[in-house]
């Protein structure tokens, strides 16, 4: 056997997860000294420490691409893009949470540090070039989640999602790792890169062992990004986790595991893109076709976001399809939209939780909009990006992807991209019509929070920012795609 | 003599009745252990690998594995704790609250 070399890691590529890290223990032992009454001090500490995490990701960018760990982490701008883009979704995370730990009597302070854990656990996954390292980063980010889900520790149906999120998430992480092992067996190195080079070097396009690799691959992998057939576990964790979390794992995770698909796929097995493209046309057409119907019958409004997040995850899955350079732009690039339009319309959710009020039914929002027509117009905005209509980020973001499946000659999804985005115009709507047109009810006082009002108002400005200026926005998502 | 063969066979045998286990029982323990035994095929597969490629790296990443999966039971008991003590059960079926 070749023994291991040993060579001094350049620090510089791990240096954000490295300063995250420590600032979370930094707040594990601080919160011990914390009194009870004033638990927001540590969502202040976790501010803090995205905001030093955040400076510490530009100085990163500025040493170029590195790797290290005998390359089984890379800093490049890819990477670099989408730990931004962690850093905002946690602090817009963090700020929706404060008040909302506390009406669900679970204002404890370890709720920030495993959030920032797997905040951490994400920017491992983006950075992997090795599986080992997919597989670490993938499961530090999942395991933070599975606790975070189950973190109203008193209410049933919190038990219930987590079980649920955790039982089929390790089932998924099972399936990922089996095809990560035929992987290995097939090439002999962990390596994306030496991967990618041995499957070009040799001729292994229709090696069994190779295709079912691809499909256990692809199975695991749908299962973290929720695309149908492995979308049931989503529904019920959304609906019953804590919805600061379900707002936060509708992105975060869903974009990580985005990159690490495009990494594992665009970069390690370019050689069996027929079989992988095949699969993923089908899984990408079907999850926005049931993502998108089975929401319309809904009337739980968490569960109508995750189903139409499963649809969603279809539109994105286009743009790794077409695998171009454009394609993995366009899913950077709504990635970054998600995040805003997404969290934004969890947050107004929130707005509407009171002690003994779930107020996560549509019907809960009747007459919203004109009790409160500023926020009403907020959710208006959120809800037309996320159908893709125009002037808003949701509109740019789509209009990138299926240009991008256009242009790789994918004109059937697009076609069903397009169907599927007017059958979400219905159930959209119908959350439209409730706020503007439905009787005024009870007990919508909302939540007195200036950070959750905060959020919403910068939420619905970014998306109108990003869709009526998205130039600045296009050109950083070009220049952080992978070089392929 | 036993090959690659018999090892990757043996693995293949033990990953399926894993996630036949997943798909078919119906305790949340159960089918926690079976998670368990997939994951055992896996490290049984790469450490065949590793001695017939004559590399490292497999028996390295087995290490990793081992690892996650000692934390993942630790959450994974912890879940099922906190379900029960709401609960009362752990029979997946009757685990219901939220259904399309």
């Amino acid at each position: 056997m070749t023994p291991i070399q040993i060579t001094y890691p350049n620090m510089m590529v791990i240096l954000p997860e490295v300063v995250l890290s420590c600032w979370v223990f930094f707040m594990m032992m601080a919160d011990l000294f914390i009194p009870k009454e004033k638990k927001e001090i540590n969502a202040v500490l976790g501010l803090i420490g995205l905001a030093v995490t955040a400076v510490s990701v530009f100085m990163v960018l500025s040493y170029g691409d590195i790797s290290s760990f005998n390359d089984s982490m890379r800093s490049d701008r890819f990477a670099l893009f989408f730990k931004l883009l962690f850093i905002i979704t946690a602090a817009l995370a963090i700020l929706i949470s404060a008040k909302y730990i506390a009406i669900e009597g679970v204002n404890w302070g370890e709720y920030y540090s495993i959030l920032l854990f797997s905040v951490v656990g994400m920017m491992v996954l983006v950075s992997a070039t090795d599986l080992v390292t997919v597989y670490l980063g993938m499961e530090f980010m999942a395991l933070s989640i599975y606790v975070l889900t189950g973190f109203i520790r008193h209410d049933v149906r919190s038990n219930e999602a987590a079980l649920k999120y955790f039982l089929l998430g390790a089932f998924s992480s099972g399936l990922i790792l089996y095809g990560m092992v035929l992987l290995y067996g097939v090439t002999g190195s962990t390596n994306v890169y030496k991967i990618a080079n041995f499957l070009a070097a040799n001729d292994n396009y229709s090696n069994p062992l190779m295709i079912a690799s691809v499909i256990l691959l692809i199975s695991g992998f749908a299962f973290k990004i929720a695309a149908v057939p492995f979308h049931m576990w989503a529904p019920d964790a959304y609906e019953g986790a804590p919805t600061s979390i379900t707002a936060f794992m509708s992105v975060g995770p869903k974009a990580a595991s985005f990159a690490a698909l495009l990494r594992v796929f665009l970069v390690a097995l370019p050689v069996m893109k027929p079989h992988w493209v095949a699969i993923f046309w089908g899984v990408s057409a079907i999850s926005m076709v049931v993502g998108n119907v089975v929401a319309v019958a809904q009337t739980n409004i968490k569960r109508m976001l995750a189903y139409s997040g499963i649809g969603h995850a279809g539109y994105i899955l286009m743009g790794v399809i077409a695998g171009t350079r454009m394609g993995v732009a366009s899913v950077l690039l709504y990635m970054l939209v998600y995040i805003f339009m997404s969290i934004g319309a969890f947050s107004v959710i929130i707005l509407l939780r009171k002690t003994g009020v779930k107020g996560d039914e549509i019907k809960d929002f009747s007459g919203f909009a004109r009790r409160y027509p500023s926020l009403g117009l907020c959710m208006l905005i959120f809800l037309i990006s996320l159908i893709g209509l125009p002037p808003t980020a949701g509109f740019i973001g789509k209009l990138y992807l299926f240009a991008a499946a256009v242009e790789a000659e994918y004109y059937y999804l697009a076609v069903i991209g397009v169907l599927m985005s007017v059958v979400s115009l219905f159930y959209y709507m119908q959350v439209a019509k409730t706020m503007y047109i439905d009787e005024e009810i009870e007990g919508q006082e909302l939540v007195p929070s200036r950070a959750l009002t905060f959020v919403v108002y910068f939420c619905a400005a970014a998306t109108l920012l990003i869709g009526m200026f998205p130039d600045g926005f296009i050109s950083a998502a070009m220049a952080a795609v992978l070089p392929i | 003599m036993v090959t690659l063969e018999h090892y990757l066979v043996l693995s293949a045998i033990l990953f399926g009745i894993g996630a036949i286990g997943v798909l078919v029982r119906r305790n949340a323990i159960i089918i926690f252990m079976s998670i368990e035994l997939m994951l055992n095929a896996v490290n049984l597969s790469l450490v065949a690998f590793s001695r017939q490629l004559n590399s490292m790296d497999g028996q390295v990443f087995v290490f990793f594995i081992m690892t996650v999966a000692a934390a993942e039971a630790a959450i994974g008991l912890a879940i099922m704790v906190s379900l029960f003590r709401n609960k009362e059960t752990l029979n997946v079926d009757e685990i219901n609250l939220m259904k399309w």
